[in-house]
């Protein structure tokens, strides 16, 4: 992990968050920062607020309190456009794609933010829409060639395997180029192999365009294996916070894993 | 440029001198193309001739001399060719790789050809040079084209082409001399090439191969065929086999053509559909993909779309091989076979990619004569051609107009072809090889001191220079009465009947040929369906008498084939009986890659045989069978033998023995 990456300074720190659905508390009073060009995962058992978490973070949920720092401006709400806007890309924990449009197609709409070229000329393909379309096509295309599905270019991807359709997902937050990609369980429901293939993927995304990535994973092996730090949540507060061989061994974590007797008293 | 070395670069003798060759007079023309992000992007001759020079230099600059071995792996990518030809510029020798070997494999090759560099496509192959690199002592450098994924590694000796032929250009401007200066000290008796078999028993051997060797063979192969400059091939065997390196490399260059490189190795069939070559070349497996695939979509085809694909197929088996080999057809035929260009030949051709070929060919194995004449009947010119490593790929290939299934042709221009009394096939030919790498005892047992080459398959060449290949040399036997008896090639034309799925012969010290077959449950059950043949079991339908009937004209069929063949008359099959259950890799019957274990069925069988070599018509068994679950039972089964008719009129005409196997 360490073979010459150089982690920078805070990209996206999160301040004493706390979210609520009527009684339940879903986080409360959570801190933590994310470093550029490291991968964050975020663990915890079920129901700890992983998703919440994520979902503030791109502005899905509001906080009830608390405030967020990305790139040295404070917001207490942003609204999902405007975190897409400053660079904020997402996947989904159930695959989010449009299922009878082709691969392409999909990872085009990813770019929806950085068109420029008013509908109309787009619509009659001319004149300075030509080249934009032009200049897309080819960002898209780096993305295909970087993800290796060149072979499903023009495949519908309601017919692709899961699999295949979490790689998609992929390639359609990666054609925002976002600063900070947020990946909910991209190894969800996937075969050993599939898994293997997304943890290399991943791994190359932040090592070749030096993308910050925050992530939430099930599979222990996977999040020792490519987060430089891990933060734990547990029933909405965080619970730990760092190196992963040190989060491991912490015995709180181990507890909320695993279970203790909680005093009935 | 002092005049020796001017006239020493005329001479077109390397493939570096004929690469400055094709830059003086095409210099325009499109050398390569490689699809990269979803366009296919090109070279043209003159950016090729700098690029490889660049790359040489650079090569040069690290110390790169004469005679050193390269080794070069990975898919087929524009500057993996290059590579080659740089390495060849400075009179280094390429060894190309197999990409997907392991990496001790790799480390075998690299180690026993001595390679200096290795020139590799991507992180993959860097990764398994790396952990090897310790057993390579004589491994200096590593150099790599895509450069995803090896940011990071901090190798002093890990280099990208990029870095290479940056210096490389410096280089070429401190010393403007030497890059011509060195191609024009290679000769045509320089080794060119070393290409590693994948020997199916022990270490592969490399084989030498010079530069007249590959040029004279490629020249007559392209006036042979009439190769013209605007080819266009797709270039997507491995560069490690002499057939891509004949293809994608030497008759590209001599000829001047196009290769296309694919975009990754899952997107060949649709790179393939979207350049329509002009050339291709496969081995039969492909081919038969192809055509499951096409036959898989037309199950889901419409009603009309299936009824009109079938009535026009039809069409074009009774007489489109007959139309692409200008023979006469009746004029109805002739008018059904145009329409059915427009309506199903032609989108057909389309949708595979061969719209445009004129020339394709297949070898490395038989094909099926099904699927050999389905591509033919549609006006596709496969062709099948036969060739080994040793002999720079060309010994026999069929010319237009004497394309048979069974056949490989005559020999090739230049080539002298013989069967040797043992049956095995021998030839010589320019482009036979210098011998084996390190290896003197292998290469004399392969080539003899006045330049024949032992091929290891038995083989018959007819009257009419045609030559057959029937099997591997070691598997063929003899009947009591000295008659050869070739099981492969018999059991391959049984299994070629779709009612039949595996064949086993014996004949070997026996006085005839006695056969065991294996019905298709898929094919025999349908047909009993069709029939309204009742039956319980596979065991009961092997056992019908419907089903013997069916199985004894195939066998005669066959017989009729061997009949018309004077070595192998003698080898037609006198009794068969039809297995009671299929043959079956659990039960150690057949390899896991589905070969028949002669040794294992013949133990296993013994009763069988001995039946076949009797006079009764029936014989009882007990046969041992493993359930999928692991569980061991008996399956007890009285067996018919059956005598087959034999043939006895040598010369059957062909056109009958065709017409039959259509109808």
């Amino acid at each position: 992990m360490t073979n010459g990456k150089s982690i920078g300074d805070t990209l996206l720190r999160v301040d004493d968050v706390s979210v609520s659905f009527g009684a339940v508390a879903a986080l409360t009073d959570v801190s933590f920062e994310i470093r550029e060009r490291e991968i964050l995962a975020i663990i915890g058992p079920n129901g700890a607020g992983k998703t919440t978490m994520l979902n503030v973070l791109n502005g899905v949920y509001q906080p009830d309190h608390g405030t967020m720092t990305f790139n040295d401006r404070t917001y207490t709400r942003m609204r999902p456009s405007e975190a897409a806007e400053h660079g904020i890309a997402r996947t989904f924990q159930n695959v989010a794609l449009f299922r009878g449009m082709t691969t392409l197609d999909n990872i085009f709409t990813g770019r929806t933010l950085k068109m420029k070229s008013n509908l109309f000329m787009q619509a009659i393909y001319w004149g300075p829409a030509q080249k934009v379309e032009r200049e897309h096509r080819q960002a898209v295309e780096r993305i295909i060639d970087f993800l290796e599905i060149e072979e499903i270019r023009k495949v519908p991807v309601g017919r692709l395997p899961y699999g295949l359709q979490k790689r998609v997902e992929l390639g359609r937050a990666l054609a925002a180029e976002p600063k900070l990609l947020l990946l909910d369980e991209p190894m969800a429901g996937m075969n050993l192999e599939e898994k293997e293939d997304m943890c290399r993927f991943i791994l190359d995304v932040n090592e070749e365009f030096g993308t910050t990535i925050a992530l939430i994973e099930h599979d222990m092996g996977v999040v020792m294996d490519i987060s430089d730090r891990v933060v734990v949540l547990d029933y909405g507060r965080k619970i730990a916070d760092g190196h992963p061989d040190v989060v491991r061994q912490d015995s709180a974590v181990i507890d909320a894993y695993l279970g203790v007797a909680h005093d009935a008293a | 440029m002092t005049p020796e070395v001017g006239d020493a670069l005329k001479r077109l003798d390397t493939f570096p001198k004929v690469l400055l060759d094709l830059v003086g007079k095409r210099p325009d023309g499109v050398a390569i193309r490689e699809k990269d992000y979803g366009i296919w992007q090109s070279w043209i001759w003159r950016e090729v001739a700098e690029e490889v020079r660049a790359l040489a230099c650079g090569l040069a600059s690290f110390g790169l001399e004469r005679g050193d071995k390269v080794a070069i792996v990975g898919d087929n990518r524009p500057r993996l060719y290059w590579a080659m030809l740089a390495t060849q510029a400075l009179g280094g020798v390429p060894v190309p790789l197999y990409q997907d070997s392991i990496a001790d494999e790799m480390q075998y090759v690299v180690e026993h050809a001595e390679a200096r560099f290795a020139i590799l496509e991507d992180q993959e192959q860097v990764d398994k040079v790396l952990s090897v690199k310790e057993r390579c002592p004589r491994l200096e450098m590593l150099v790599y084209d895509d450069p995803r994924g090896l940011r990071h590694y901090r190798e002093s000796f890990l280099l990208s082409i990029d870095e290479i032929q940056s210096r490389g250009r410096k280089f070429h401007a401190d010393h403007p001399d030497l890059y011509l200066r060195e191609i024009s000290k290679g000769r045509g008796e320089d080794l060119s090439v070393i290409l590693y078999t994948s020997g199916t028993t022990g270490r592969p051997k490399g084989v030498m191969l010079s530069n007249d060797n590959i040029i004279v063979t490629a020249r007559n192969a392209n006036a042979g065929e009439r190769i013209r400059n605007d080819e266009e091939i797709l270039a997507y065997l491995p560069m490690a086999w002499v057939g891509d390196h004949f293809y994608s490399y030497a008759q590209a260059l001599l000829a001047g053509y196009t290769v296309n490189c694919p975009e990754s190795a899952s997107t060949v069939m649709i790179d393939l559909h979207e350049l329509g070559p002009t050339h291709f070349f496969a081995p039969p497996r492909i081919f038969e993909n192809l055509i499951t695939h096409v036959m898989i979509r037309m199950e889901d085809a419409t009603w009309i779309k299936r009824k009109m694909f079938e009535f026009f197929l039809d069409v074009a088996k009774r007489s489109g091989a007959r139309i692409l080999e200008k023979k006469p057809v009746p004029p109805t035929d002739r008018l059904l076979y145009a329409l059915g260009n427009v309506l199903v030949y032609g989108p057909l051709k389309d949708s595979l990619g061969f719209t445009h070929i004129r020339t394709a060919y297949t070898a490395g194995e038989a094909i099926g004569p099904d699927i050999f004449d389905f591509f033919r009947s549609l006006g596709i010119n496969l062709k099948q051609l036969y060739g080994q490593t040793e002999a720079s790929v060309y010994v026999t290939v069929q010319a237009d107009d004497e394309v048979e299934s069974d056949t490989v042709g005559k020999a090739a221009p230049g080539v002298e072809l013989k069967v040797s009394d043992g049956g095995e096939v021998m030839y010589r030919s320019p482009g036979v090889f210098l011998g084996y790498y390190k290896n003197p005892e292998a290469t004399k047992e392969t080539k003899t001191g006045d330049g024949w080459v032992h091929t290891g398959d038995a083989g018959i060449l007819g009257e009419d220079g045609q030559l057959r290949i029937i099997d591997r040399a070691k598997d063929v036997g003899r009947l009591n009465d000295g008659t050869m008896f070739a099981p492969k090639y018999i059991e391959n034309k049984l299994k070629f009947f779709p009612n039949v799925k595996e064949a086993v012969t014996f004949g070997d010290g026996r006085d005839y040929v006695g056969a065991f077959i294996n019905i298709d449950l898929d094919a025999v059950s349908n047909w009993a369906e069709r029939q309204g043949l009742p039956y319980t079991s596979y065991t009961d339908l092997a056992a019908k008498d419907e089903v013997y009937s069916i199985i004894q004209d195939h066998v005669e069929q066959v017989n009729r084939d061997l009949a018309s063949d004077s070595a192998l008359a003698g080898s037609q099959i006198r009794r068969f009986l039809i297995l009671h259950k299929e043959l079956d890799a659990d039960d150690g019957e057949l390899t896991r890659t589905r070969k028949v274990r002669r040794q294992t069925i013949g133990e296993r069988y013994d009763q069988l045989i001995e039946a076949l070599y009797s006079d009764g018509d029936s014989v009882s068994v007990e046969a041992k069978v493993t359930f999928e679950d692991g569980r061991e039972g008996f399956i007890d089964a009285d067996l018919k033998v059956r005598n087959a008719a034999v043939t006895s009129l040598r010369a059957t005409p062909v056109e009958t023995a065709e017409l039959s196997a259509a109808s």
